[in-house]
């Protein structure tokens, strides 16, 4: 089947328009991790700019793998596989865990979708017009249900086929490219927490399952 | 001749209102410019207007805010952080309420409707982005905006005591734990550095020439200072320090060796104004009542720890009533919290079971954020207060149930009559969490016999 010819266009703030400080940085360091294997062909690296689905593709393979390594070598191997006991304030030992009330308690490790948030969150306070967020039908907090008919749809078609999809939406005025990637459960830390969590609307999930989906936006105009 | 009279009135009347007008602008005057009576949380800065407005305009950036109130917000793991409006999917709800700025919130002078917090949206403005939180949560069906915070179940910014998981993990507890304590201070992991070479009055090192009065070699020579080896230039200067000699070191003598401290003391009530370099806090520029004989008494670290003493049970209570003349403060004494106090005076209770002003106002805080972490002293007396609910992990829990504390919380006249007695009902925030738990535990094993 002949693929569907994408138009070429410079994204907000890629790299002209200087409209993202992190998210031009997070772009940056795809390019330059991805600039072999795409001049072998005969891709984008042309200095012309790269396509938005190019660029978000980039930018999802930078999140998905910091995440995983994050739970798999952090998370999982120190609480689940080596159950680290570190030192307690008051005396004695206590289990690291990951937890959701993480900042709050002594020594806790934050879950792995908070700091994907948290990373999201310091994008978006550098004023950017980037921003990207995990959303799902099942989400443990009802904010992070989609909410507009893109994310919806692109979430939907995005757990049924596993591939990603792409599309644009108006926001407030503004055109946005959007880009929802599947989002599946890499590690048994994922399943164990969703499966478990009082508020987990969902605990039938398995490893590899479509737990939900990475949505990255950026502006069009 | 009547016309050269007029003119050279109406030149001298114009001339010396705009004299005074400018000489009130550029000295101390600058109150008479106020659009409106200030806020409390600001009134002690008022007279430096560019602490918050630009210069050359009337506006207020956002960064002002941010100098004063960064770190705070920082701390309380801000529930409505900038990063959430600036999210494109929130952006249709800027045009309500515009929460990127701290102005849409907090409007400042102007008190008609200016509420607790210097909160100046109307009661129930939740609604502006939330209005589907009955579809998002069930549990939240009917009910109304007004109650969000009014009924101690959400903050806008602090909810740390607040969090759904947090409260359904500690409800279990009982009113008043087996052993109420605070915890110690870490003296060694704080000052361990300094040595603990202890001194007496023949090794004290005063420069010669310096009169060192008998009473303040008597008071010196029994405090953690002498103990831990810290001798007269240590804080005055002179001698082999690099420091000229100063009678009264003040603030920044005391920082060398507790900065922590003195940048929460610079950060509340106590030292905003001397923050600011408006000169030290007084009380009789206080909203709170005060006692009068005390009122042109200058507030530093020595005006409650004493010059020489450092005293800290002093510091803790005495010293807060040598001032506060308040109802809240006077009622302490028939608490069931001085109670405590008495008997851990008289060492019949163990050490940090007495509760004193401070054990609730200046609170000791674990800091792991810092080269020495360790328990400390807040002593910025506010940063528990705003809101009240930020007090109850910190102080309430160390001897009383979450639910326990949340519901003396929320009963705002407790406060009042500083808690002379207990709660009467369970918070809104445990009931709801508890009628959720109970929708969902399994059926128990009970049932059918």
């Amino acid at each position: 089947m002949k693929k569907k010819r994408e138009r070429r266009i410079v994204p907000a703030g890629v790299p002209t328009a200087r409209r993202s400080t992190a998210g031009i940085a997070a772009i940056g360091l795809a390019a330059a991790l991805s600039a072999c294997s795409s001049e072998a062909k005969g891709g984008d690296a042309r200095g012309d700019g790269i396509s938005p689905r190019r660029a978000a593709d980039m930018i999802q393979a930078v999140l998905a793998a910091d995440r995983e390594v994050y739970t798999k070598e952090i998370v999982q191997r120190l609480t689940i596989q080596q159950k680290v006991q570190i030192a307690a304030p008051g005396g004695g030992s206590t289990p690291l865990e990951a937890r959701e009330d993480w900042r709050s308690e002594h020594g806790k490790l934050p879950l792995p979708a908070q700091v994907f948030r948290m990373g999201a969150e310091k994008v978006l306070s550098t004023g950017s017009d980037f921003s990207y967020l995990l959303l799902s039908p099942w989400p443990v907090n009802p904010q992070n249900r989609p909410r507009t008919d893109v994310e919806r749809g692109g979430l939907e078609q995005a757990s049924k086929t596993g591939q990603p999809h792409y599309a644009s939406e108006e926001l407030d005025g503004k055109r946005y490219f959007v880009a929802i990637y599947p989002d599946r459960a890499v590690a048994e830390a994922c399943v164990e927490c969703h499966n478990k969590h009082p508020d987990s609307p969902r605990r039938d999930f398995k490893l590899g399952d479509v737990m939900g989906g990475v949505v990255i936006r950026f502006r069009a105009d | 001749m009547r016309r050269a009279v007029l003119t050279t009135a109406w030149i001298l009347v114009t001339g010396g209102v705009t004299a005074f007008l400018v000489t009130s602008l550029a000295g101390t005057r600058r109150t008479l410019f106020l659009p409106g009576r200030t806020s409390s949380g600001h009134h002690q800065i008022e007279g430096s207007c560019e602490l918050c407005h630009d210069v050359g305009g009337t506006g207020v950036s956002q960064k002002a805010c941010m100098r004063c109130h960064e770190r705070e917000l920082a701390d309380a793991d801000d529930s409505h952080p900038l990063s959430k409006f600036l999210d494109p999917r929130n952006a249709s709800f800027l045009s309500a309420i515009d929460g990127r700025r701290c102005v849409s919130c907090h409007v400042e002078h102007r008190p008609s409707i200016t509420g607790e917090m210097g909160v100046s949206q109307p009661i129930g403005f939740c609604v502006a982005c939330h209005a589907d939180v009955g579809i998002e949560r069930p549990s939240h069906q009917g009910l109304p905006f007004s109650g969000c915070a009014d009924a101690g179940c959400h903050n806008y910014h602090d909810n740390r005591a607040l969090a759904e998981s947090f409260v359904a993990d500690n409800l279990h507890q009982p009113d008043l734990g087996a052993h109420p304590a605070v915890p110690a201070i870490d003296r060694d992991a704080r000052y361990g550095a300094l040595g603990s070479r202890p001194l007496n009055r023949r090794q004290q090192d005063a420069p010669a020439g310096v009169v060192v009065s008998d009473m303040v070699l008597a008071e010196w020579e029994k405090t953690e200072h002498a103990a831990a080896g810290v001798n007269c230039t240590a804080c005055h200067g002179g001698g082999a320090t690099s420091r000229p000699w100063n009678d009264r070191p003040g603030i920044d003598g005391c920082s060398e060796c507790h900065a922590g401290e003195a940048t929460g003391f610079l950060g509340g009530k106590h030292g905003m104004r001397a923050a600011a370099e408006l000169g030290p806090m007084r009380p009789e520029l206080a909203r709170l009542p005060m006692r009068r004989d005390v009122r042109d008494r200058e507030l530093g670290c020595t005006s409650c720890h004493g010059a020489h003493a450092f005293d800290r049970r002093h510091a803790a209570v005495e010293a807060c009533l040598e001032c506060h003349d308040d109802r809240h403060s006077l009622a302490y004494f028939d608490s069931p919290h001085y109670d405590t106090w008495k008997l851990e005076q008289t060492r019949a209770d163990p050490e940090g079971s007495g509760v004193s002003c401070a054990t609730c106002h200046m609170p000791r805080v674990r800091r792991m954020d810092s080269a020495r972490p360790g328990v400390v002293v807040e002593h910025n007396q506010n940063a528990a207060l705003r809101p009240i609910e930020t007090m109850v992990r910190p102080v309430c829990m160390s001897c009383h149930g979450l639910g326990y504390s949340l519901a003396a919380m929320a009963e705002r006249d407790l406060a009042r009559r500083n808690f002379r007695r207990g709660p009467q009902a369970p918070s809104e925030a445990e009931r709801m969490v508890r009628d959720k738990a109970a929708k969902r535990a399994p059926p128990s094993k009970e049932v059918g016999r």
